[in-house]
Protein backbone atom coordinates (compact mmCIF):
# COMPACT_ATOMS: atom_id res chain seq x y z
CA UNK A 1 0.00 0.00 0.00
CA UNK A 2 0.96 3.65 -0.43
CA UNK A 3 1.73 5.41 2.82
CA UNK A 4 2.17 9.15 3.27
CA UNK A 5 3.59 10.54 6.48
CA UNK A 6 6.05 13.02 7.88
CA UNK A 7 9.34 11.50 8.87
CA UNK A 8 11.77 13.66 10.81
CA UNK A 9 10.21 16.81 9.44
CA UNK A 10 10.08 15.66 5.82
CA UNK A 11 6.95 14.54 3.99
CA UNK A 12 7.46 11.15 2.45
CA UNK A 13 5.48 8.73 0.39
CA UNK A 14 6.41 5.10 0.11
CA UNK A 15 4.98 1.79 -0.91
CA UNK A 16 5.22 -1.00 1.62
CA UNK A 17 3.26 -4.05 2.70
CA UNK A 18 0.67 -2.73 5.15
CA UNK A 19 1.54 -5.35 7.77
CA UNK A 20 5.29 -4.75 7.96
CA UNK A 21 6.27 -3.63 11.45
CA UNK A 22 7.29 0.00 11.73
CA UNK A 23 10.65 -0.98 13.25
CA UNK A 24 11.43 -3.08 10.17
CA UNK A 25 10.26 -0.38 7.81
CA UNK A 26 12.49 2.20 9.49
CA UNK A 27 15.56 0.02 9.74
CA UNK A 28 15.40 -1.96 6.55
CA UNK A 29 13.53 0.14 3.98
CA UNK A 30 14.49 3.60 5.22
CA UNK A 31 17.91 2.64 6.60
CA UNK A 32 17.31 4.54 9.81
CA UNK A 33 19.09 2.10 12.09
CA UNK A 34 19.10 4.39 15.12
CA UNK A 35 15.84 2.75 16.14
CA UNK A 36 16.78 -0.56 17.78
CA UNK A 37 14.93 -3.79 18.35
CA UNK A 38 15.64 -6.21 21.11
CA UNK A 39 12.59 -7.85 22.66
CA UNK A 40 10.11 -7.33 19.83
CA UNK A 41 7.29 -7.58 22.36
CA UNK A 42 6.84 -4.23 24.09
CA UNK A 43 9.01 -4.93 27.12
CA UNK A 44 12.23 -3.02 26.54
CA UNK A 45 11.61 0.32 24.83
CA UNK A 46 14.65 0.17 22.57
CA UNK A 47 12.39 0.58 19.52
CA UNK A 48 10.76 3.77 20.86
CA UNK A 49 9.84 6.45 18.32
CA UNK A 50 7.68 9.56 18.66
CA UNK A 51 4.38 9.51 16.81
CA UNK A 52 2.64 12.89 16.88
CA UNK A 53 4.95 13.67 19.80
CA UNK A 54 4.08 10.61 21.93
CA UNK A 55 6.41 7.72 22.58
CA UNK A 56 5.32 4.54 20.82
CA UNK A 57 6.89 1.15 20.37
CA UNK A 58 7.74 0.62 16.73
CA UNK A 59 7.86 -3.16 17.22
CA UNK A 60 4.12 -3.07 18.03
CA UNK A 61 2.96 -0.85 15.18
CA UNK A 62 2.23 -1.78 11.60
CA UNK A 63 3.19 0.37 8.62
CA UNK A 64 -0.43 1.19 7.76
CA UNK A 65 -0.73 3.03 11.11
CA UNK A 66 1.84 5.61 9.96
CA UNK A 67 -0.55 7.07 7.40
CA UNK A 68 -0.87 10.83 8.02
CA UNK A 69 1.23 10.78 11.19
CA UNK A 70 4.26 12.80 12.18
CA UNK A 71 7.13 10.53 13.16
CA UNK A 72 10.37 11.43 14.88
CA UNK A 73 13.18 8.91 15.18
CA UNK A 74 16.46 9.53 16.96
CA UNK A 75 17.95 10.64 13.63
CA UNK A 76 15.48 13.53 13.47
CA UNK A 77 16.01 14.94 16.94
CA UNK A 78 19.03 17.14 16.33
CA UNK A 79 18.50 20.27 14.25
CA UNK A 80 20.84 22.58 12.36
CA UNK A 81 21.85 24.20 15.62
CA UNK A 82 23.13 20.86 16.90
CA UNK A 83 22.06 18.16 19.28
CA UNK A 84 18.77 18.25 21.13
CA UNK A 85 19.25 19.34 24.79
CA UNK A 86 18.41 15.80 25.96
CA UNK A 87 21.02 14.31 23.64
CA UNK A 88 23.56 16.86 24.81
CA UNK A 89 22.80 16.04 28.45
CA UNK A 90 23.26 12.28 27.80
CA UNK A 91 26.71 13.02 26.42
CA UNK A 92 27.64 15.38 29.25
CA UNK A 93 26.38 13.07 31.99
CA UNK A 94 28.09 10.01 30.54
CA UNK A 95 24.72 8.27 30.36
CA UNK A 96 25.76 6.06 27.45
CA UNK A 97 27.74 2.84 27.62
CA UNK A 98 27.04 0.41 24.79
CA UNK A 99 24.41 2.83 23.50
CA UNK A 100 21.83 0.26 22.46
CA UNK A 101 19.11 1.63 24.74
CA UNK A 102 20.07 5.26 24.20
CA UNK A 103 17.86 6.22 21.24
CA UNK A 104 14.80 4.87 23.04
CA UNK A 105 15.79 6.43 26.36
CA UNK A 106 16.35 9.83 24.77
CA UNK A 107 13.01 9.79 22.95
CA UNK A 108 11.17 8.59 26.07
CA UNK A 109 12.80 11.47 27.97
CA UNK A 110 11.76 13.97 25.28
CA UNK A 111 8.15 12.75 25.58
CA UNK A 112 8.30 12.95 29.38
CA UNK A 113 9.70 16.51 29.41
CA UNK A 114 7.02 17.53 26.97
CA UNK A 115 4.33 16.43 29.42
CA UNK A 116 6.20 17.37 32.59
CA UNK A 117 8.77 20.07 32.02
CA UNK A 118 10.11 19.91 35.58
CA UNK A 119 9.91 16.30 36.77
CA UNK A 120 11.22 15.05 40.11
CA UNK A 121 13.80 12.27 40.14
CA UNK A 122 11.13 9.69 40.84
CA UNK A 123 8.97 11.07 38.04
CA UNK A 124 11.94 10.70 35.71
CA UNK A 125 12.38 7.09 36.81
CA UNK A 126 8.68 6.47 36.25
CA UNK A 127 8.76 8.22 32.86
CA UNK A 128 11.61 5.99 31.70
CA UNK A 129 10.26 2.82 33.27
CA UNK A 130 9.38 1.32 29.89
CA UNK A 131 13.01 1.49 28.77
CA UNK A 132 15.54 -1.07 29.89
CA UNK A 133 19.30 -0.53 30.02
CA UNK A 134 21.63 -3.49 30.47
CA UNK A 135 24.72 -1.36 31.14
CA UNK A 136 24.45 1.85 33.09
CA UNK A 137 22.43 1.06 36.19
CA UNK A 138 20.20 4.05 35.28
CA UNK A 139 21.74 6.62 37.68
CA UNK A 140 23.51 8.52 34.97
CA UNK A 141 20.51 8.33 32.69
CA UNK A 142 18.36 9.96 35.36
CA UNK A 143 21.17 12.49 35.97
CA UNK A 144 21.16 13.28 32.26
CA UNK A 145 17.44 13.97 32.18
CA UNK A 146 17.75 16.20 35.26
CA UNK A 147 20.57 18.03 33.54
CA UNK A 148 18.43 18.50 30.43
CA UNK A 149 15.68 20.04 32.55
CA UNK A 150 18.03 22.68 33.90
CA UNK A 151 19.59 23.24 30.52
CA UNK A 152 16.20 23.90 28.98
CA UNK A 153 15.36 26.28 31.82
CA UNK A 154 18.63 28.15 31.54
CA UNK B 1 1.09 -10.26 3.17
CA UNK B 2 -1.77 -9.57 5.52
CA UNK B 3 -3.87 -6.57 4.70
CA UNK B 4 -4.25 -3.99 7.45
CA UNK B 5 -7.32 -1.78 7.33
CA UNK B 6 -7.75 1.55 9.08
CA UNK B 7 -11.46 2.38 8.90
CA UNK B 8 -12.40 5.94 9.87
CA UNK B 9 -16.05 5.41 10.71
CA UNK B 10 -18.20 2.66 12.17
CA UNK B 11 -19.97 2.31 8.83
CA UNK B 12 -16.65 1.59 7.16
CA UNK B 13 -15.93 -0.92 9.92
CA UNK B 14 -19.24 -2.77 9.48
CA UNK B 15 -18.63 -2.93 5.78
CA UNK B 16 -15.16 -4.38 6.32
CA UNK B 17 -16.42 -6.90 8.85
CA UNK B 18 -19.00 -8.04 6.32
CA UNK B 19 -16.38 -8.52 3.64
CA UNK B 20 -13.72 -9.95 6.00
CA UNK B 21 -15.54 -11.76 8.76
CA UNK B 22 -12.32 -13.55 9.74
CA UNK B 23 -10.27 -10.36 10.21
CA UNK B 24 -8.65 -9.77 13.61
CA UNK B 25 -9.56 -6.45 15.22
CA UNK B 26 -7.05 -4.45 17.21
CA UNK B 27 -6.86 -1.04 18.86
CA UNK B 28 -3.47 -0.37 20.47
CA UNK B 29 -2.15 -3.75 19.39
CA UNK B 30 -0.22 -4.25 22.63
CA UNK B 31 -1.86 -7.63 23.14
CA UNK B 32 -2.71 -8.65 19.58
CA UNK B 33 0.58 -7.82 17.88
CA UNK B 34 2.56 -9.57 20.62
CA UNK B 35 0.43 -12.71 20.26
CA UNK B 36 0.56 -12.56 16.48
CA UNK B 37 4.34 -12.42 16.47
CA UNK B 38 4.57 -15.22 18.98
CA UNK B 39 2.37 -17.33 16.72
CA UNK B 40 -0.36 -17.62 19.37
CA UNK B 41 -2.97 -16.27 17.01
CA UNK B 42 -3.23 -16.22 13.24
CA UNK B 43 -4.72 -13.45 11.14
CA UNK B 44 -5.31 -13.30 7.42
CA UNK B 45 -6.14 -9.61 7.74
CA UNK B 46 -6.21 -7.00 10.47
CA UNK B 47 -8.52 -4.09 11.22
CA UNK B 48 -7.13 -1.31 13.40
CA UNK B 49 -9.68 0.77 15.33
CA UNK B 50 -7.41 3.70 16.21
CA UNK B 51 -8.86 6.13 13.62
CA UNK B 52 -12.57 5.66 14.39
CA UNK B 53 -13.70 8.91 15.98
CA UNK B 54 -16.80 7.34 17.58
CA UNK B 55 -14.62 5.02 19.66
CA UNK B 56 -12.44 7.80 21.03
CA UNK B 57 -12.53 9.86 24.17
CA UNK B 58 -14.51 10.50 27.33
CA UNK B 59 -18.04 11.90 27.22
CA UNK B 60 -19.57 13.40 30.36
CA UNK B 61 -23.30 12.63 30.13
CA UNK B 62 -24.38 14.07 33.47
CA UNK B 63 -24.98 11.15 35.83
CA UNK B 64 -22.92 8.87 33.67
CA UNK B 65 -19.65 8.94 31.81
CA UNK B 66 -19.03 7.14 28.53
CA UNK B 67 -15.53 6.05 27.57
CA UNK B 68 -14.98 5.11 23.92
CA UNK B 69 -13.39 1.66 23.68
CA UNK B 70 -10.37 2.84 21.68
CA UNK B 71 -9.44 5.56 24.20
CA UNK B 72 -5.83 5.09 25.26
CA UNK B 73 -4.78 4.74 28.87
CA UNK B 74 -2.75 7.93 28.49
CA UNK B 75 -5.81 9.90 27.40
CA UNK B 76 -7.81 8.57 30.36
CA UNK B 77 -5.04 9.42 32.81
CA UNK B 78 -5.09 13.03 31.62
CA UNK B 79 -8.87 13.37 31.56
CA UNK B 80 -10.32 15.76 34.18
CA UNK B 81 -13.69 13.93 34.39
CA UNK B 82 -12.00 10.58 35.08
CA UNK B 83 -9.64 12.24 37.55
CA UNK B 84 -12.50 13.84 39.45
CA UNK B 85 -14.99 10.97 39.58
CA UNK B 86 -12.99 7.76 39.21
CA UNK B 87 -9.68 8.11 41.06
CA UNK B 88 -9.57 4.33 41.50
CA UNK B 89 -9.34 3.91 37.72
CA UNK B 90 -6.57 6.51 37.58
CA UNK B 91 -4.62 4.61 40.26
CA UNK B 92 -4.86 1.38 38.28
CA UNK B 93 -4.03 2.97 34.92
CA UNK B 94 -0.97 4.67 36.34
CA UNK B 95 0.61 1.28 37.12
CA UNK B 96 -0.48 -0.46 33.92
CA UNK B 97 2.53 -1.54 31.86
CA UNK B 98 4.85 1.36 31.11
CA UNK B 99 4.49 4.82 29.58
CA UNK B 100 4.67 3.64 25.94
CA UNK B 101 2.28 0.74 26.67
CA UNK B 102 -0.14 3.30 28.18
CA UNK B 103 0.30 5.54 25.14
CA UNK B 104 -0.78 2.71 22.85
CA UNK B 105 -3.01 0.39 24.88
CA UNK B 106 -6.73 1.08 25.21
CA UNK B 107 -9.45 0.40 27.75
CA UNK B 108 -11.42 -1.64 25.21
CA UNK B 109 -8.37 -3.80 24.51
CA UNK B 110 -7.84 -4.36 28.23
CA UNK B 111 -11.49 -5.36 28.73
CA UNK B 112 -11.74 -7.68 25.71
CA UNK B 113 -8.41 -9.34 26.54
CA UNK B 114 -10.29 -10.34 29.72
CA UNK B 115 -7.14 -11.35 31.54
CA UNK B 116 -7.71 -12.02 35.25
CA UNK B 117 -4.67 -9.75 35.66
CA UNK B 118 -6.07 -6.90 33.53
CA UNK B 119 -5.46 -3.80 35.61
CA UNK B 120 -8.56 -1.83 34.65
CA UNK B 121 -10.88 -4.71 35.54
CA UNK B 122 -10.99 -4.70 39.38
CA UNK B 123 -11.75 -0.94 39.39
CA UNK B 124 -14.36 -1.35 36.65
CA UNK B 125 -16.02 -4.18 38.62
CA UNK B 126 -16.29 -2.19 41.85
CA UNK B 127 -17.57 0.80 39.88
CA UNK B 128 -20.33 -1.45 38.43
CA UNK B 129 -19.25 -0.62 34.90
CA UNK B 130 -21.46 -1.52 31.98
CA UNK B 131 -20.27 -2.09 28.46
CA UNK B 132 -21.89 -1.08 25.20
CA UNK B 133 -21.70 -3.68 22.45
CA UNK B 134 -22.55 -2.69 18.89
CA UNK B 135 -22.95 -4.49 15.60
CA UNK B 136 -23.94 -3.36 12.13
CA UNK B 137 -27.63 -2.97 12.92
CA UNK B 138 -27.91 -3.04 16.67
CA UNK B 139 -26.51 -2.23 20.10
CA UNK B 140 -26.92 -3.41 23.66
CA UNK B 141 -25.72 -2.52 27.09
CA UNK B 142 -24.80 -5.09 29.74
CA UNK B 143 -22.90 -5.27 33.03
CA UNK B 144 -19.17 -5.89 32.62
CA UNK B 145 -19.48 -8.88 34.94
CA UNK B 146 -21.80 -10.52 32.39
CA UNK B 147 -19.66 -9.52 29.45
CA UNK B 148 -16.52 -11.25 30.76
CA UNK B 149 -17.06 -15.01 30.86
CA UNK B 150 -13.62 -16.38 31.71
CA UNK B 151 -9.93 -15.90 31.07
CA UNK B 152 -9.72 -14.42 27.56
CA UNK B 153 -13.44 -15.04 27.03
CA UNK B 154 -16.17 -12.50 26.48
CA UNK B 155 -19.73 -12.71 25.25
CA UNK B 156 -18.87 -10.81 22.03
CA UNK B 157 -20.40 -12.57 19.05
CA UNK B 158 -19.16 -12.54 15.45
CA UNK B 159 -19.35 -9.08 13.90
CA UNK B 160 -19.74 -7.46 17.33
CA UNK B 161 -17.65 -4.66 18.69
CA UNK B 162 -17.08 -3.34 22.18
CA UNK B 163 -18.02 0.29 21.55
CA UNK B 164 -17.43 1.71 25.01
CA UNK B 165 -17.68 1.54 28.77
CA UNK B 166 -20.32 3.27 30.88
CA UNK B 167 -19.56 4.43 34.42
CA UNK B 168 -22.05 5.92 36.86
CA UNK B 169 -20.85 8.87 38.92
CA UNK B 170 -21.34 8.33 42.61
CA UNK B 171 -20.57 10.42 45.65
CA UNK B 172 -21.05 7.38 47.91
CA UNK B 173 -17.42 6.47 48.37
CA UNK B 174 -14.80 8.68 50.00
CA UNK B 175 -11.99 6.13 49.73
CA UNK B 176 -10.75 4.92 46.35
CA UNK B 177 -7.97 2.39 46.76
CA UNK B 178 -6.11 0.23 44.23
CA UNK B 179 -2.99 -1.77 44.87
CA UNK B 180 -1.18 -4.19 42.63
CA UNK B 181 1.49 -6.59 43.75
CA UNK B 182 3.79 -7.59 40.93
CA UNK B 183 7.30 -8.92 40.58
CA UNK B 184 8.78 -5.50 39.94
CA UNK B 185 7.68 -1.88 39.95
CA UNK B 186 7.15 -1.20 36.27
CA UNK B 187 6.04 -3.49 33.46
CA UNK B 188 4.68 -5.90 36.04
CA UNK B 189 1.69 -8.11 35.39
CA UNK B 190 -0.35 -8.32 38.58
CA UNK B 191 0.36 -11.30 40.82
CA UNK B 192 -2.56 -10.11 42.90
CA UNK B 193 -4.42 -6.81 42.88
CA UNK B 194 -7.17 -5.29 45.00
CA UNK B 195 -9.63 -2.53 44.21
CA UNK B 196 -11.60 -1.16 47.16
CA UNK B 197 -14.24 1.54 47.37
CA UNK B 198 -15.19 2.54 50.89
CA UNK B 199 -17.53 4.97 52.52
CA UNK B 200 -15.89 5.71 55.85
CA UNK B 201 -17.78 7.81 58.40
CA UNK B 202 -16.18 10.54 60.50
CA UNK B 203 -15.89 8.05 63.34
CA UNK B 204 -14.03 5.59 61.10
CA UNK B 205 -16.91 3.18 60.54
CA UNK B 206 -17.18 1.49 57.16
CA UNK B 207 -20.69 2.35 55.98
CA UNK B 208 -20.32 0.88 52.52
CA UNK B 209 -17.67 -1.22 50.86
CA UNK B 210 -17.02 -2.82 47.50
CA UNK B 211 -14.05 -5.07 46.86
CA UNK B 212 -12.63 -6.80 43.80
CA UNK B 213 -9.46 -8.84 43.36
CA UNK B 214 -7.44 -9.41 40.22
CA UNK B 215 -5.36 -12.51 39.39
CA UNK B 216 -6.86 -14.78 42.04
CA UNK B 217 -9.38 -16.63 39.88
CA UNK B 218 -10.51 -17.13 36.28
CA UNK B 219 -12.03 -13.65 36.26
CA UNK B 220 -12.03 -10.73 38.67
CA UNK B 221 -13.31 -11.98 42.05
CA UNK B 222 -15.80 -10.25 44.29
CA UNK B 223 -16.83 -11.45 47.72
CA UNK B 224 -20.06 -10.46 49.41
CA UNK B 225 -18.92 -12.39 52.45
CA UNK B 226 -15.82 -10.29 52.98
CA UNK B 227 -17.77 -7.09 52.28
CA UNK B 228 -20.35 -8.03 54.93
CA UNK B 229 -17.57 -8.72 57.41
CA UNK B 230 -16.39 -5.13 56.99
CA UNK B 231 -19.67 -3.28 56.66
CA UNK B 232 -20.73 -1.45 59.79
CA UNK B 233 -17.39 -2.07 61.50
CA UNK B 234 -14.85 0.49 62.59
CA UNK B 235 -11.58 0.12 60.72
CA UNK B 236 -9.14 -1.62 63.02
CA UNK B 237 -6.38 -4.18 62.75
CA UNK B 238 -8.65 -6.81 64.26
CA UNK B 239 -11.51 -6.22 61.80
CA UNK B 240 -9.12 -6.26 58.86
CA UNK B 241 -7.42 -9.45 60.09
CA UNK B 242 -10.78 -11.18 60.20
CA UNK B 243 -11.68 -9.96 56.73
CA UNK B 244 -8.27 -11.05 55.42
CA UNK B 245 -8.80 -14.57 56.74
CA UNK B 246 -12.17 -14.73 55.04
CA UNK B 247 -10.72 -13.41 51.79
CA UNK B 248 -8.07 -16.11 51.83
CA UNK B 249 -10.74 -18.78 51.75
CA UNK B 250 -12.94 -16.93 49.25
CA UNK B 251 -10.40 -16.65 46.41
CA UNK B 252 -9.40 -19.48 44.06
CA UNK B 253 -5.97 -18.68 42.67
CA UNK B 254 -3.79 -20.92 40.54
CA UNK B 255 -0.05 -21.60 40.35
CA UNK B 256 1.64 -20.08 37.33
CA UNK B 257 5.02 -18.75 36.25
CA UNK B 258 4.60 -15.60 38.30
CA UNK B 259 3.52 -17.00 41.66
CA UNK B 260 2.06 -19.98 43.48
CA UNK B 261 -1.61 -20.19 44.34
CA UNK B 262 -0.76 -20.30 48.04
CA UNK B 263 1.23 -17.06 47.84
CA UNK B 264 -1.59 -15.39 45.93
CA UNK B 265 -4.09 -16.52 48.55
CA UNK B 266 -2.01 -15.01 51.36
CA UNK B 267 -1.46 -11.75 49.52
CA UNK B 268 -5.13 -11.45 48.54
CA UNK B 269 -5.97 -11.33 52.23
CA UNK B 270 -3.04 -9.22 53.29
CA UNK B 271 -3.82 -6.50 50.77
CA UNK B 272 -6.87 -5.70 52.91
CA UNK B 273 -4.61 -4.78 55.83
CA UNK B 274 -3.56 -1.70 53.87
CA UNK B 275 -7.04 -0.28 54.52
CA UNK B 276 -5.79 0.55 58.04
CA UNK B 277 -4.45 3.72 56.37
CA UNK B 278 -8.02 4.95 56.16
CA UNK B 279 -8.78 4.55 59.89
CA UNK B 280 -9.87 7.80 61.52
C1 LIG C 1 5.09 -4.84 27.76
C2 LIG C 1 3.63 -4.96 28.10
C3 LIG C 1 3.22 -4.74 29.40
C4 LIG C 1 1.86 -4.85 29.74
N1 LIG C 1 1.50 -4.61 31.03
C5 LIG C 1 0.20 -4.70 31.38
C6 LIG C 1 -0.21 -4.43 32.73
O1 LIG C 1 0.61 -4.12 33.60
N2 LIG C 1 -1.53 -4.54 33.02
C7 LIG C 1 -2.46 -4.87 32.09
O2 LIG C 1 -3.63 -4.93 32.43
N3 LIG C 1 -2.10 -5.13 30.81
C8 LIG C 1 -0.80 -5.05 30.43
N4 LIG C 1 -0.43 -5.31 29.14
C9 LIG C 1 -1.46 -5.76 28.18
C10 LIG C 1 -2.07 -4.67 27.29
O3 LIG C 1 -1.19 -3.60 27.11
C11 LIG C 1 -3.37 -4.12 27.83
O4 LIG C 1 -4.27 -5.17 28.05
C12 LIG C 1 -3.99 -3.10 26.89
O5 LIG C 1 -4.99 -2.39 27.56
C13 LIG C 1 -4.57 -3.74 25.65
O6 LIG C 1 -5.12 -2.71 24.84
P1 LIG C 1 -4.83 -2.67 23.28
O7 LIG C 1 -5.70 -1.62 22.71
O8 LIG C 1 -3.40 -2.57 23.00
O9 LIG C 1 -5.35 -4.12 22.87
P2 LIG C 1 -5.25 -4.86 21.46
O10 LIG C 1 -4.01 -5.67 21.43
O11 LIG C 1 -5.48 -3.91 20.36
O12 LIG C 1 -6.53 -5.81 21.58
C14 LIG C 1 -6.64 -6.75 22.63
C15 LIG C 1 -7.84 -7.68 22.38
O13 LIG C 1 -9.05 -6.96 22.39
C16 LIG C 1 -9.71 -7.04 21.13
N5 LIG C 1 -10.27 -5.70 20.94
C17 LIG C 1 -9.61 -4.51 21.14
N6 LIG C 1 -10.49 -3.50 21.05
C18 LIG C 1 -11.70 -4.05 20.79
C19 LIG C 1 -13.01 -3.52 20.62
N7 LIG C 1 -13.25 -2.21 20.70
N8 LIG C 1 -14.04 -4.38 20.38
C20 LIG C 1 -13.82 -5.73 20.31
N9 LIG C 1 -12.60 -6.28 20.48
C21 LIG C 1 -11.57 -5.46 20.72
C22 LIG C 1 -8.68 -7.48 20.14
O14 LIG C 1 -9.26 -8.20 19.10
C23 LIG C 1 -7.82 -8.38 21.04
O15 LIG C 1 -8.44 -9.62 21.21
C24 LIG C 1 0.90 -5.19 28.75
C25 LIG C 1 1.33 -5.38 27.43
C26 LIG C 1 2.68 -5.26 27.09
C27 LIG C 1 3.10 -5.46 25.68
S1 LIG D 1 11.88 -4.05 20.75
FE1 LIG D 1 10.05 -2.92 20.95
S2 LIG D 1 9.82 -2.82 23.08
FE2 LIG D 1 11.52 -4.14 22.88
S1 LIG E 1 23.92 1.70 27.54
FE1 LIG E 1 23.94 -0.40 27.02
S2 LIG E 1 21.86 -0.92 27.22
FE2 LIG E 1 21.90 1.03 28.02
Amino acid sequence: MKINFILNGREIELTAPSDVRVVDLLREELELTGTKESCGSGECGSCTILVDGQSRLSCLMLAAQLQGREVTTIEGLADDAGRHPVQEAFVQAGAVQCGFCTPGMVLAAVDLLDRRPDPSRSEIREGLSGNLCRCTGYQKIVDAVEMAVHREEG
Amino acid sequence: MREVFLPRTLDELWDLLRRRPEAVIYAGGTDVLVKLRAGLIAASSLICLERIEDLQGVRDQGDEVYIGAATTHRTLLADPVIQEHFPILIQALSVLGSPPVRNMGTIGGNVVTASPAGDTLPPLYVLDAEVEVRWSDGAKRLPLSQFILGPGKTSLGPGQLLAGVWLRKSADYNVHHFEKVGQRKALAIAVVSLAALLKVSDSGRIDQVRLAWGSVGPTVMRSGEVESALEGRVISRETLDQAAALAQTAVSPIDDIRASGAYRRTVAGNLLLRLINYAR
